[in-house]
């Protein structure tokens, strides 16, 4: 027996008129300005894909596109592959020629900056998807530009405040030669002084050139590196900063002395890792790996990130223009969903997404820092990385 | 007393047709499904105990009880299906194959299942005497929360991802309204009356208020716990006394239920629970209410009347969903 159940019910009648609002139909292109980057990793696991930062960002085009069937919009991707001696302004030029006005950057830093600024002409809104260097969100920052990526420093802190919540405080500092590398470690010197951490001793690696692979394996390595580390001062962890892939990954297992490895190897800091599968992110991952046939790893996460910011953008704005893009991008309105376990915003001051840093030993994410016990007034996405008060950028 | 003996006469004469039989004063069995412990633990909601946990399939997370209080539908992720169980013997009854099913809500007239299959973008109905599949309705990215309006002709799915409130015409099998709220909901909830409808966003931090009719959001309710980072206050789960007055939203790492009062939206309360708390449900009588909570695997009990605390009550590992049937 069955009574019509509540009266109430009555109130509800679908005879009342749809009142979605009916958009007009929108195209959003999004420009892939990318340079494929080196492909002599120390590993063979990590040698980049072909179409490494192109991925994620399609993968954030469909989930766009997906939000867009309700909205009508559809967003389109335009790939602009460039070699390390192509030039930047050509296609940047091309891109806006062709109508694109919003463009996912995945380009060393000064390359970055040469994109951006030939582009601001043209009204283009840059999303850095790749380079790491905290100068672009200081003294380089550019009010066009916004940073889906995590600078180094906050790479560096989310590192150092999980060593520090672990009692891991003296550490044994081992660079690379390049430029690149002093700046990675001058981020773990910085972390080190913010949360009470003592470099020991440093050490640098000298990048002699040549190729990764041998035939003759790893006897060589296997003499070399405790060379390298050998009569440290008594240390509890060693951080290494190797950005180009030289040395880092030979140190595990490999050191004078038995210690944990983290930084380049090891236990390392990144955006997104293969492994995460919390808050609802084994969704990203099975959706990227169903169309991609491999993992999702951090560069493509980014492009992915910054394929979603520019789509939430587009859709809450219900506009293609580059301007109020922008703008929204960088209100305090502006909030997104990524995995992470909270939501993720924009610094006003220098448009850097916030974010948790994961740490990931490349089989399990080992913990998710902003740690337990750091506390920030505003955010504590912002105790990692510059903070207002610090910053040295100047929107412009 | 006397006005609670109303209360439950007032609840057992809106409620006839809906359940087969009257229940025994406040003897109900809630039942918990433990995501890591791949089990569900049932428990007496008169005594306040566990009383048995049992093994399900893998990744048990939504769990929605038969109107008439005699069947189990179980989400379990892991194994790409609903396992169905006898309530009282707790025996599967049934399986029906369905993709990453996370969340499912059953139709006021009990004869309809709808279940968010969240990795296909998919709403599925499901003819609960058949046990088969009627229809797929595709919405956006990663379907969650689903809720069925009193009259059971709106059926609105939210999509994490997408950060919308899809309206699907049950019958007609397509979405007919489509509204944008904040960063990831994940749970949606008609008022008893219908006349709105609540969507928590779990990353937004916030309750929006859709008008049904309209289908746009006219309100949006925030939270602030003194000591808390805004980040941590992530709502999730929301339930409703009988009467609509007074609604319940559980916000997850903030470890705290907060007490809303539906009329003016106004936070009454902020009930400390235990942590990461999930999902909420009510006893049919509005006495207690239960939260599930993730991180320290047990339940609390809220004194609805009182807005109290009463105790935890150890369940599986990972706890998450919730849902109550008669004893």
């Amino acid at each position: 027996m069955k009574i019509v159940p509540l009266l109430v019910g009555a109130l509800l009648t679908l005879s009342a008129p749809i009142c979605a609002r009916a958009d007009e139909p929108l195209t959003i292109s999004i420009g892939v300005l990318r340079q494929p980057h080196v492909r002599e990793t120390i590993s063979i696991l990590d040698v980049p894909a072909e179409d490494e930062t192109l991925a994620g960002a399609e993968l954030g085009a469909g989930d766009n596109n997906t939000t867009g069937e309700f909205t009508n919009q559809t967003f389109k991707t335009i790939d602009a592959k460039i070699g390390a001696d192509d030039d930047v302004r050509t296609a940047v030029a091309r891109l806006a020629d062709s109508g694109v006005r919003l463009v996912i950057v995945d380009l060393p830093a000064d390359r970055f900056l040469e994109a951006v600024d030939a582009g601001r002409p043209r009204d283009m809104v840059f999303i850095n998807s790749g380079a790491t260097d905290d100068s672009l969100r200081e003294q380089n920052c550019r009010a066009n530009a916004f940073h889906a990526a995590p600078a180094r420093s906050m790479l560096a802190d989310g590192l150092a405040q999980y060593l520090v919540w672990k009692q891991w405080r003296r550490w044994l500092l081992v660079k690379g030669s390049h430029p690149e590398d002093e700046a990675l470690a001058q981020a773990y010197r910085n972390s080190a002084a913010k949360f009470g951490a003592k470099i020991v001793d440093e050490r640098v690696f000298t990048d002699t050139g040549g190729g990764r692979r041998s035939d003759t394996g790893v006897a060589q390595t296997q003499r070399l590196i405790p060379v390298l580390t050998q009569n440290a001062p008594t240390y509890d962890v060693l951080v290494a900063a190797d950005e180009s892939e030289v040395f880092a990954g030979y140190l595990p297992y490999r050191t004078w002395d038995a210690r944990p490895v983290v930084g380049s190897a090891g236990l390392v800091p990144t955006s997104w890792d293969p492994a995460h599968e919390q808050w609802g992110a084994t969704q990203l991952q099975n959706r990227f790996e169903r169309i991609f046939k491999r993992p999702l790893r951090a560069r493509d996460a980014q492009a992915w990130m910054a394929m979603r910011m520019f789509g939430e953008a587009a859709t809450r704005t219900r506009s293609a223009d580059s301007k109020a893009i922008a703008d929204y991008m960088a209100s305090g309105d502006f909030e997104i969903a990524a995995f992470k376990g909270q939501k993720l915003t924009v610094r006003p001051w220098n448009l850097q997404l916030r974010q948790p840093i994961l740490l990931a030993d490349g089989r399990t994410i080992v913990s998710v820092s902003p740690q337990e016990g750091f506390l920030h007034q505003t955010s504590t996405l912002d105790t990692l990385g510059k903070d207002r008060p610090e910053t040295k950028c100047k929107l412009q | 007393m006397q006005t609670a003996m109303i209360r439950r006469a007032s609840i057992a004469a809106i409620t006839v047709g809906l359940a087969s039989a009257t229940w025994p004063a406040l003897a109900f069995t809630a039942f918990i499904t433990n995501e890591k412990g791949n089990s569900v633990t049932a428990l007496d909601t008169d005594r306040l105990e566990a009383t048995r946990t049992f093994a399900v399939g893998k990744r048990p997370r939504g769990i929605a009880v038969s109107r008439d209080g005699s069947q189990l539908y179980v989400c379990v992720g892991d194994d790409n299906a609903i396992q169905i169980y006898d309530a009282k013997s707790l025996q599967l009854t049934g399986r029906i194959a369905s993709p990453d099913p996370e969340q499912l809500a059953l139709s006021p007239d009990g004869a309809r299942l709808y279940v968010a299959n969240e990795d296909d973008n998919l709403v599925t109905v499901i003819d609960t005497l058949t046990r088969k599949p009627l229809g797929r309705i595709r919405v956006g990215v990663e379907p969650e929360g689903v809720a069925v309006s009193p009259d059971g002709k709106i059926v609105v799915s939210t999509s994490e991802t997408t950060n919308m409130a899809h309206f699907i015409d049950p019958v007609a099998e397509k979405t007919v309204a489509n509204v944008l709220v904040a960063p990831r909901p994940r749970y949606a909830q008609f008022t008893p009356d219908g006349s709105e409808l609540w969507v928590s966003s779990e990353v937004g931090g916030v309750i929006s208020i859709v008008d049904p009719i309209r289908r746009s959001v006219t309100g949006k309710i925030s939270f602030d716990v003194p000591g808390l980072a805004k980040e941590q206050t992530q709502p999730v789960g929301i339930r409703m006394t009988n009467d609509g007055k007074t609604a319940f939203v559980a916000l997850g790492p903030a470890n705290r239920v907060a007490v809303i009062d539906v009329a003016t939206k106004r936070i009454e309360k902020y009930l400390l629970v235990g942590q990461r708390v999930w999902q909420l449900a009510l006893t049919p009588d509005d006495r207690y209410l239960l939260a599930v909570n993730g991180l320290t695997n047990d339940v609390s009990v809220i004194d609805v009347a009182a807005r109290k605390v009463l105790k935890s009550i150890p369940v599986g590992s990972s706890p998450w969903g919730v849902a109550v049937a008669p004893q």
